[in-house]
């Protein structure tokens, strides 16, 4: 392992995708710092999605490898992933509809996690004071025993973005975290973005370039499979390469 | 906060279910039935094991089992064995021309007693057997099939080809197995008659005893972190996954667990019926216990025991009048159930008699209708009423999608995210 690694929280090297002969990523590379958040953007296709998907274990690599704090994720299963650190939001709200928020909140706090751990949990007053803290982030303690499935769609993915939060990530990936979102509740959640990434790394993957802005210390600008461009949004914004597949049109 | 703390181990409903039900089943049925229909509900009452475990696995899980009755089949046989050995010493097999060997292995040309039968002559073997060997077997398919993701559909067809297999395997090994006509002619368990007046009524109260055990022991699951984890793994298992659960583990457990209530039950159903056939193993039996589990409602404990009984008596009445179409009346029911109301007798007696009883049925602060919503007693709202409200809210986005519009303005493709509905 070269000691480059170690600055990175996590690094992308070389990553390849195959399904049936379509590569839907391409030797892609890319390395992400400590505290930074980094957006993810390109067309529809681009592979951004799979990159995640790649990143949490749920699709498995070709070829390349991610290194998180310097340890291979290719070779590990999600839920060891997820023990290592890395937390990950769907694009479609995925929360559990039958049970509350609090329940929502309480299977997602890092304990208890093997089927006789989940026998023996005890809901204490560690938990508790846990959940409701969160709840309070994601601006939902006044719901907490209500069923999840009630809640509005932006309620959904704050919850979602809660549940990952109480598993106190290193690295947390949102996969379009403001899809479907009103106007006042994106701008809600661009300042919960903002305070929680203190202390991590976030990746996101979204397309609403105000939001992008809001966020964003890197932008990383993917085309079929590749990177097309990365750097600052103002940088990524005038590359002529980009305006043409992306921006301009 | 400190209500939220102390989440209960049952509601108030769930207790005086339970207390209803051991009216019923302890006093009631005793007191009011001879001893050859009490010996009939407590047949019926072996299935209840297997309706229960499928509350646990297919109403909780999410996992349809169809091969259930091979749980309950190989309970069965264990129990069977040690009572065949029993049944078979050399002065009452003196007859036979080996003496002292099971009488179907005589008449199948088997002089020795298979060194797999020997230690069922031990009833601690084989009680120990009646509980491990199904469980072993089910963790064998459960490891097989759910750490290959193995899920839904395809494992239902599985598990029901296990259990024609295990039909197959049973009918065409006679000599060891007894073949078609399973074990039979089954007396007494270490000298005590079974088949005398007293040891029914005795049996019964076992089995009662049995399946009460296991009542609780599902309600203990439910109540602690696991049964809400079940639920969510129903919900969304790729959440549950990326939350650091390693789901087949989970999933492996429930599936073991309702093997192990079926195995129960075999045991009890050839201790009370006195025999154990390959037709309690096959798949129509398999299915016929899912129903029983759907009728009763499959996410309730106690209604798992009502349908089982439910239907059974309906089969016991109906079969007799018209038994060539008895198959056909059990399928429409199951086809009426799904449809009409998929939650079954549960949701209906939630929907319909629990409003009407009185108020010191729920209590003053309890209210907590829905089982699975069972947090704590802070709000009265959590429950049957926001189940109720849910229902409404979730089926309004579907007949008015304008009003998804509004909520969803940014992207088009985005929209369904909206609407987002199990």
């Amino acid at each position: 392992m070269s000691t480059k690694h170690e600055d990175f929280v996590l690094a992308v090297e070389g990553l390849t995708v195959s399904f049936d002969g379509f590569k839907a990523v391409n030797d892609l590379s890319f390395y992400v710092d400590e505290g930074e958040i980094r957006v993810i953007i390109g067309p529809n296709g681009a592979g951004k999605t799979t990159v995640l998907d790649l990143i949490c274990g749920r699709t498995q690599a070709t070829s390349g490898s991610i290194k998180f704090r310097g340890e291979e994720l290719t070779r590990m299963k999600e839920h060891q992933i997820v023990h290592h650190g890395v937390g990950r939001k769907f694009q479609n709200p995925s929360i559990y509809d039958d049970l509350s928020v609090f329940e929502n909140l309480e299977i997602s706090y890092p304990r208890g996690r093997s089927v006789f751990g989940s026998l023996m949990f005890k809901r204490d007053r560690e938990v508790i004071e846990e959940v409701e803290n969160i709840a309070e982030i994601i601006f939902l303690q006044n719901d907490l025993d209500k069923p999840a499935g009630l809640l509005s769609h932006g309620q959904k993915q704050w919850l979602e973005i809660g549940m990952l939060l109480i598993q106190k990530p290193d690295l947390l990936m949102l996969d379009e975290p403001v899809a479907g979102m009103s106007v006042a509740e994106r701008k809600k959640t661009a300042e919960l973005l903002n305070r929680i990434t203190q202390g991590r790394s976030v990746i996101v993957i979204e397309h609403d370039m105000q939001f992008v802005e809001d966020i964003a210390h890197r932008v990383t600008v993917m085309h079929q499979g590749k990177v097309l461009s990365e750097g600052s949004m103002e940088r990524v914004k005038n590359d002529p390469k980009v305006i043409e597949v992306y921006l301009g049109h | 906060m400190r209500q939220r703390s102390n989440i209960r181990f049952m509601s108030r409903q769930e207790v005086l279910g339970y207390v209803l039900l051991a009216v019923i089943l302890l006093a009631i049925i005793p007191l009011s039935l001879d001893v050859f229909r009490l010996n009939l509900i407590g047949k019926y009452l072996t299935y209840a094991f297997v309706a229960l475990g499928l509350v646990l696995c297919w109403g909780y899980g999410g996992i349809l089992s169809l091969g259930q009755g091979v749980f309950f089949g190989l309970g069965g046989y264990c129990m069977a064995m040690f009572l065949k050995l029993e049944a078979s010493d050399p002065e009452s097999t003196k007859i036979q021309s080996t003496p002292g060997i099971p009488d179907f292995m005589d008449w199948n040309q088997i002089t020795e007693l298979p060194w797999w039968w020997e230690p069922f002559r031990q009833l601690p073997f084989a009680l120990s057997a009646i509980v491990l060997l199904p469980t072993l077997f089910a963790f064998i398919i459960g490891v097989a099939m759910f750490k290959l993701r193995v899920g839904g559909v395809y494992f239902a067809i599985i598990t029901q080809a296990i259990a024609a297999i295990m039909t197959i395997l049973i009918i065409g090994q006679q000599g060891y197995t007894g073949g078609v006509n399973g074990i039979t002619d089954l007396r007494t368990l270490l000298g005590w008659d079974i088949r005398s007046d007293s040891a029914k009524v005795i049996l019964y109260y076992v089995c009662s005893a049995a399946l009460f055990i296991c009542l609780l022991l599902s309600q203990f699951i439910r109540y602690k972190k696991l049964g809400r984890i079940l639920v969510a793994m129903r919900d969304r298992e790729d959440r549950v996954r990326f939350s650091g659960y390693d789901v087949a583990n989970f999933k492996i457990f429930v599936f073991c667990l309702s093997a192990m209530f079926s195995a129960i039950g075999g045991a009890m159903f050839t201790l009370q019926v006195g025999f154990m056939s390959p037709s309690f193993v096959g798949i129509v039996p398999s299915i016929e216990m899912v129903i029983y589990c759907a009728v009763g409602g499959r996410l309730s404990l106690l209604g798992a025991v009502y349908g089982t009984l439910l239907v059974n008596w309906a089969k016991t009445i109906f079969s007799e009048t018209f038994p060539e179409l008895w198959l056909f009346a059990m399928g429409a029911l199951f086809i009426a159930v799904v449809m009409a109301f998929p939650n079954g007798l549960a949701s209906l007696f939630k929907r319909y008699i629990e409003p009407k009883l009185p108020a010191w049925y729920s209590g003053k602060t309890a209210g907590l209708g829905a089982s699975i919503m069972r947090t704590d007693s802070s709000k009265e709202t959590v429950g049957k009423e926001a189940l109720e409200e849910k229902n409404r809210v979730v089926s309004k986005p579907i007949s008015k999608p304008e009003t998804v519009g509004t909520m969803a303005p940014s992207s088009d493709e985005k929209l369904e995210g909206g609407v987002y509905v199990d």
